[in-house]
């Protein structure tokens, strides 16, 4: 994060960053909307059998993991965390790696679907694919931090469809009992795969549910790019200071159907569909910035040709790879002796 | 040599590990000032305090979750489930996390954990403080599952379960916490898992069991010595990994294979055992191979009558052995 200088806008200068914190958050989200792309153009061309996708979810992901240390605090994400992930650390090869499965993949080394992303290097815990089971990982390591007093900051990230888990409630139960440095994070898009909302919770909102724990609940915006920082932003301050966790409900939309394997028109009318996508957070952080002279048409093309020309290596260099060797298939069950 | 009760031996090791090594930790309900529902983490809250000797509530699926995620962050936690047959609600996080973990991230992490749980009857503990689960667990790639019946072989396994670098379920049959005694030295030794222990040389049948039911299985030995049948009895220690050559090296030496265990009999672990058996060593084969179990009801029933039904005990084996014998 850079320091604010009396040289950049209110607008950044309004959440405490610098202009180029500003642009490079906008180049994040539009590198993850940009890769996602182009994982749906790989699996209709038959390329990669399956594409799990997060876009709609950007902006909100950017936002609000952007606030952590890189390399110091944690993330347990989720199948939808591809910005989340390359705003973490992770790069545009190791996202395409796992769309193929390679044996460099340094999620899985081509073990899982795409979309459970991992990287110990980043300290992003390894996603699976029951829901919710990740938010005990995230307290457990935020209780080792607190134990060990490492000054980490533990978050994990789901759908408001996972939230229902009885892990949540043991999990945020516990966190909030020993104050530990958690933030729960639900990226609440409205639909647990078919399911709308109001088939799965009986409150408005999921963040409701954090007064059931003594912990704030905060609802914000999840295509307001800067509203997730600050609320995030305010939630790792909690964490550090030892006042416990927060749970942030980022409301986003799914511009996709669930999976490569959904058909969303099923369930959602056209006339919802047409009203989501003007909920698109990529468009809306773009206006944004433009109207506070953060973006101009030369900085966007620019970003524009390097997030082209990124994609476009990270898929040939991902096409490349070669698959995994079934040799070594049995390894890695356990540890391996080094001696 | 001082002589100490299973249930020593198991809180002795706690202790020495968390002396030993502070990144050890533990978790369970009631673990805290009440030491546990058995007192084998007793005195350890007051010697480490709340940081390291943590009472959760009532969360099984939340003592192993956490205990994964502390384990991924430099701890080596070691999460009390207060009676196996509690075990449950963690089923998820321990079979589709902890086990996993390793594999899924192709050695990315590891999650360094010790699951302990009272497990067994003929306690008065009826369906639901009763059961033997270890099947469940072994099936699974990913874990280790140990079952110690002496205190010797507690702390030394115990030891090497908290220094294994990979997620262990080490179950303690209830009953024999205070009635089972035994020498164990004050020395740092461990015992490797997956080493299986030959208890009783023998040379006409090969008896394979744990926990209590390997003391069950000597008791049993004891009693057809007197008849001239000759009996190996082989306490099997460790579920996961299965020690094979000692089990295939006795039976190739005695050609009769009698598995027990308290387990009910339909997909118990013996049944592992037997297929070893009747692949790998059927040529040496003298008999059929067979098991001993409890029956295959739905909980160990609680008056005491029911409850003697239900348990396998020394007579119901030195039957089996004696039937087993006469082929």
């Amino acid at each position: 994060m850079a320091v604010t200088k009396g040289s950049d806008t209110s607008l950044a200068a309004s959440v405490g960053l610098a202009d180029e914190d500003l642009v490079a958050m906008y180049r994040l989200v539009a590198l993850s909307r940009a890769l996602d792309e182009r994982m749906w153009i790989l699996n209709r061309a038959g390329r990669i059998p399956f594409v799990i996708s997060g876009q709609g979810h950007e902006g909100a992901q950017v936002g609000i993991a952007w606030p952590l240390q890189k390399g110091h605090d944690w993330i347990a994400p989720f199948y939808r965390s591809i910005a989340t992930c390359l705003t973490f650390g992770m790069s545009p090869r190791d996202i395409l790696t796992a769309q193929y499965a390679t044996a460099n993949d340094p999620s899985s080394g081509g073990r899982q679907m795409p979309g459970h992303y991992g990287s110990h290097e980043h300290n992003l815990v390894s996603v699976s694919s029951p829901v919710a089971t990740q938010l005990l990982h995230a307290v457990g390591i935020a209780l080792a931090a607190k134990i060990r007093k490492t000054g980490q900051v533990a978050m994990t990230t789901m759908g408001e469809g996972s939230s229902n888990q009885g892990d949540v409630h043991e999990g945020l139960n516990f966190a909030a009992i020993h104050k530990l440095p958690f933030i729960f994070v639900v990226e609440n898009n409205g639909y647990a795969i078919s399911v709308p909302l109001a088939r799965q919770i009986s409150v408005p909102n999921v963040a409701d549910r954090a007064a059931g724990y003594g912990i704030p609940g905060i609802v914000v915006d999840g295509n307001d790019v800067l509203a997730c920082y600050a609320a995030s932003r305010d939630a790792v301050a909690r964490a550090r200071a030892g006042d416990g966790p927060t749970l942030i409900e980022a409301k986003v939309t799914r511009l996709t159907g669930h999976s490569s394997d959904d058909q969303q028109t099923k369930y959602r009318s056209e006339e919802e569909l047409t009203e989501e996508r003007k909920r698109d957070p990529v468009p809306a952080f773009r206006a944004q910035l433009h109207d506070a002279g953060v973006l101009t048409d030369v900085i966007e093309e620019r970003l524009a040709a390097e997030i082209k020309v990124e994609v476009e290596e990270a898929t040939d260099y991902a096409e490349s790879q070669p698959d995994p060797d079934p040799a070594t298939a049995m390894r890695y069950v356990f540890v391996e002796d080094v001696d | 040599m001082p002589a100490r009760t299973f249930i020593d031996a198991i809180r002795e090791t706690l202790a020495d590990e968390m002396r030993r090594d502070e990144s050890v930790i533990i978790l369970g309900e009631d673990v805290g000032k009440k030491g546990g529902v058995f007192l084998a983490t007793d005195g350890l809250w007051a010697e480490f305090g709340d940081e390291r000797v943590i009472d959760t509530p009532l969360t099984e699926s939340m003592i192993v979750g956490a205990s994964i995620g502390a384990a991924v962050n430099g701890l080596r936690p070691i999460a009390e489930i207060q009676f196996a047959d509690f075990i449950f609600p963690a089923f998820n996080q321990i079979v589709s996390e902890a086990a996993r973990m390793r594999y899924r991230s192709n050695n990315g992490y590891g999650v360094p954990m010790v699951i302990r749980a009272p497990y067994g009857g003929g306690v008065h503990g009826a369906l639901y403080h009763s059961q033997s689960v270890e099947a469940f667990f072994t099936h699974v790639p990913g874990l280790k599952v140990v079952v110690p019946s002496t205190p010797y072989d507690a702390r030394g396994l115990l030891r090497s379960s908290i220094r294994n670098d990979d997620p262990v379920l080490f179950f303690e049959h209830k009953k024999m916490y205070r009635s089972v005694r035994g020498d164990v030295p004050d020395t740092d030794y461990t015992i490797p898992l997956g080493k299986a222990a030959v208890t009783h040389p023998g040379t006409q049948i090969s008896v394979f069991a744990y926990g209590l039911m390997a003391h069950y299985a000597l008791e049993a030995a004891d009693r057809v010595a007197e008849e001239d049948i000759s009996v190996e009895v082989v306490d099997l220690r460790t579920l996961r990994p299965l020690d094979n050559e000692t089990v295939l090296e006795s039976v190739r030496k005695t050609g009769k294979c009698l598995i027990v265990y308290e387990d009910n009999r339909f997909g118990g672990y013996g049944a592992e055992v037997a297929a070893l058996v009747a692949e790998e060593a059927f040529d040496y084969l003298d008999g059929p191979v067979t098991r001993i179990a409890g029956p295959d009801v739905p909980g160990v029933p609680y008056n005491h009558v029911l409850e003697d039904w239900f348990m396998v005990s020394p007579e119901k084996i030195a039957d089996a052995i004696r039937k087993l014998a006469a082929y």
